[in-house]
């Protein structure tokens, strides 16, 4: 087992690294820099007042001196400097941090709550109308942009209930009810589309568990049909849908991207969008960087999952 | 699949043989067969007809220029002028959404097929050589795969700069290592069959068995993989363009209808907001049925699942 974890962190660090170097020479193929935006808003400024600023920045450097010392910046904890902002980077990222776990973890919650037991209704009752409607609804998650099942709740919200969301942060000792609505919402519009995948990984390997000797015999012996599909079934059945929700946490800042944009709550994935289109390359390499830390991690978290959900599952040998 | 249908190959004429019991059907029959057992999967299929026919049809089907402006009639709701409304500038929805069906289905098409080929290329060569060529390739694309699709195609196509090309290339490169995967695994079952082994004894070159005798053996795979990907595809395409990094103007494209639309007059005009998506989630409803079905039908190991 600690042969393997160190296997694979090795294996991380190294995709890291790569990774690392892929992002910072995207960033740098873009057309036009920071100055230049900064300018073409300001109007016309001398050649030797761009220079000026480029050298400030640090951006007039040849790339490998920049690459190696962002490295270092990291390895030392110092995240650079916001070119937008004239902040340090950790100060701007740090309290955007809170809102995207939150909104995160609770679109799980929902994902979860909603994926799991449809996934096992829909395995039971397969090719009934019920099987073909709950694919029918799932599958419609997986179409429907997020972001605009969120702008479409709050149309509903708007015209039904004429509340409107409030356009600032509400924080949850303020006043909790409208915090909590303010993050039910866009973690709803995000939960439906990856309590889909859930769903569908569900059914198809609670229908594959279900064929089982096993279950013939529990079911042979006179066991109760709620305890045969709940703790035989899905007990062995799980371990694909571990891996799903897994990965689907990780990937799920990608759907806050835009949900966090329409909602207009100030978390990590709006800020990404908005440092992208401001080329602040300190942010946007760092918050990418951060963005493939929390992937690597989840995924090698749920492979350590396994071995305790399944303790058949060995490692290293 | 293979057990199937043995393609042997000896270097002069290619043999097909059909397993024995089950007579070669027409086409048309299978198209039959597919529709009654897969109404689901036939009705996305429609779906996509219907798309391909729009984009095809667009300058028939629509009834106003989808750029030209009219002052005279901004938010105008849905009426029999404008059947599905007007937006601020009072350009037709609907034409306009007619006119976004050929940009959501050249820029899906063309995003997942570049990748999926050219993913495809390196999980055929990859798993048919093995070893060193496979370990590099593999870890090179773990890096890719490590970021959502969508962030990867956001920095791409801010990096590339907006252009239709651009938004294609963006998009393409996230799927890849997807591609890459799924034909990779497939390959490395059919590099042991024995008609591989058999071609290999009759001294074929190495390239030549792995385009000719395990490349066709992988298409099944593919077309599962692509009309899965297409849906995909269509969304981060509007996503991108909703944010602002996708297709540029003038090409009217749904996701840019759904921005501009969506910060100031969605509540004026929620017409607005509502078709554009409606047509969004149509088209990667149809893809995803329709990618479902042939799963189904063609990957046996997933059969009746």
């Amino acid at each position: 087992m600690r042969t393997y974890i160190t296997h694979r962190l090795a294996v991380a660090v190294l995709t890291l690294v790569g990774m690392s170097v892929v992002i910072f020479l995207l960033l740098r193929l873009a057309p036009g820099n920071i100055v230049d935006i900064l300018f073409s808003t300001g109007g016309y400024v001398s050649e030797s007042d761009k220079a000026a600023i480029m050298k400030e920045l640090g951006i007039d450097r040849p790339l490998w001196v920049q690459y190696v010392d962002w490295l270092r910046d990291i390895l030392t904890g110092n995240l650079g400097k916001s070119y937008r902002y004239d902040l340090p980077a950790w100060q701007v990222i740090k309290p955007l941090i809170p809102v995207t776990v939150e909104l995160a973890i609770l679109s799980t919650i929902i994902a979860v709550l909603l994926g799991v037991p449809t996934g096992v209704i829909s395995a039971v009752r397969q090719d009934t109308t019920l099987d073909y409607l709950l694919r029918i609804v799932s599958l419609a998650g997986l179409s429907m942009p997020s972001f605009w099942l969120g702008m479409v709740i709050i149309l509903a919200l708007v015209a039904w209930l004429g509340w409107i969301p409030p356009v600032i942060l509400v924080s949850p000792t303020e006043n909790f009810k409208i915090h909590a609505v303010q993050f039910l919402l866009p973690a709803l519009a995000v939960g439906y589309r990856s309590s889909a995948l859930i769903m569908r990984i569900t059914r198809s390997s609670v229908l594959e568990v279900l064929r089982e000797d096993y279950i013939r015999t529990a079911w042979a012996k006179g066991q109760k049909g709620r305890v045969v599909v709940w703790r035989h079934a899905l007990r062995n059945a799980i371990l694909p849908v571990v891996t799903v929700i897994g990965i689907e946490f990780a990937f799920l800042i990608g759907g806050l991207v835009v949900t966090e944009t329409v909602f207009n709550l100030p978390g990590v994935a709006r800020f990404l969008v908005q440092a992208i289109l401001w080329r602040d390359y300190p942010i946007v390499q760092n918050l990418v960087m951060f963005i493939a830390i929390v992937v690597i991690l989840s995924n090698l978290f749920v492979d350590m999952l396994y071995s305790w959900l399944d303790p058949r599952v060995r490692y290293g040998d | 699949m293979a057990t199937e249908r043995v393609v042997a190959d000896s270097g002069l004429e290619l043999v097909t043989v059909a397993a024995p019991g089950r007579p070669r059907t027409g086409w048309w029959t299978t198209l039959r067969r597919f529709c009654r057992k897969k109404p689901l999967g036939a009705a996305g299929g429609a779906l996509m007809l219907v798309m391909v026919g729009t984009a095809l049809l667009a300058d028939s089907l629509a009834t106003y220029d989808p750029i030209a402006t009219d002052a005279a009639n901004t938010l105008a709701a849905p009426n029999s002028e404008h059947w599905l409304g007007s937006d601020h500038l009072g350009r037709d929805i609907y034409s306009r959404i007619v006119h976004g069906t050929r940009v959501s289905l050249i820029v899906g098409v063309l995003s997942t097929l570049f990748g999926s080929v050219l993913g495809g290329l390196i999980g055929l060569l990859s798993a048919y050589f093995g070893g060193r060529t496979d370990l590099i390739s593999q870890r090179l694309l773990d890096i890719l795969q490590g970021l959502p699709l969508l962030v990867l195609a956001l920095v791409m196509s801010a990096a590339l700069g907006p252009s239709l090309q651009n938004v294609i290339i963006a998009i393409s490169i996230p799927i890849i290592p997807r591609a890459a995967r799924v034909i990779r695994a497939s390959v490395l079952s059919i590099r042991e069959m024995q008609y591989v082994e058999a071609a290999r004894a009759l001294g074929l070159r190495h390239l030549r068995i792995a385009f000719r005798h395990v490349l066709p053996n992988t298409i099944g795979p593919f077309i599962v993989l692509t009309t899965a990907q297409l849906g995909s595809a269509i969304l981060v395409e509007a996503t991108l363009s909703f944010l602002g990094l996708g297709v540029p103007e003038p090409y009217p494209s749904w996701g840019r209808m759904l921005s501009v639309s969506a910060a100031e007059y969605a509540q004026k005009a929620p017409w607005l907001v509502l078709f554009p998506g409606i047509a969004i989630s149509l088209a990667v409803f149809g893809s995803n049925l329709l990618g479902d079905a042939l799963r189904d039908t063609l990957d046996p190991r997933l059969r009746g699942s």
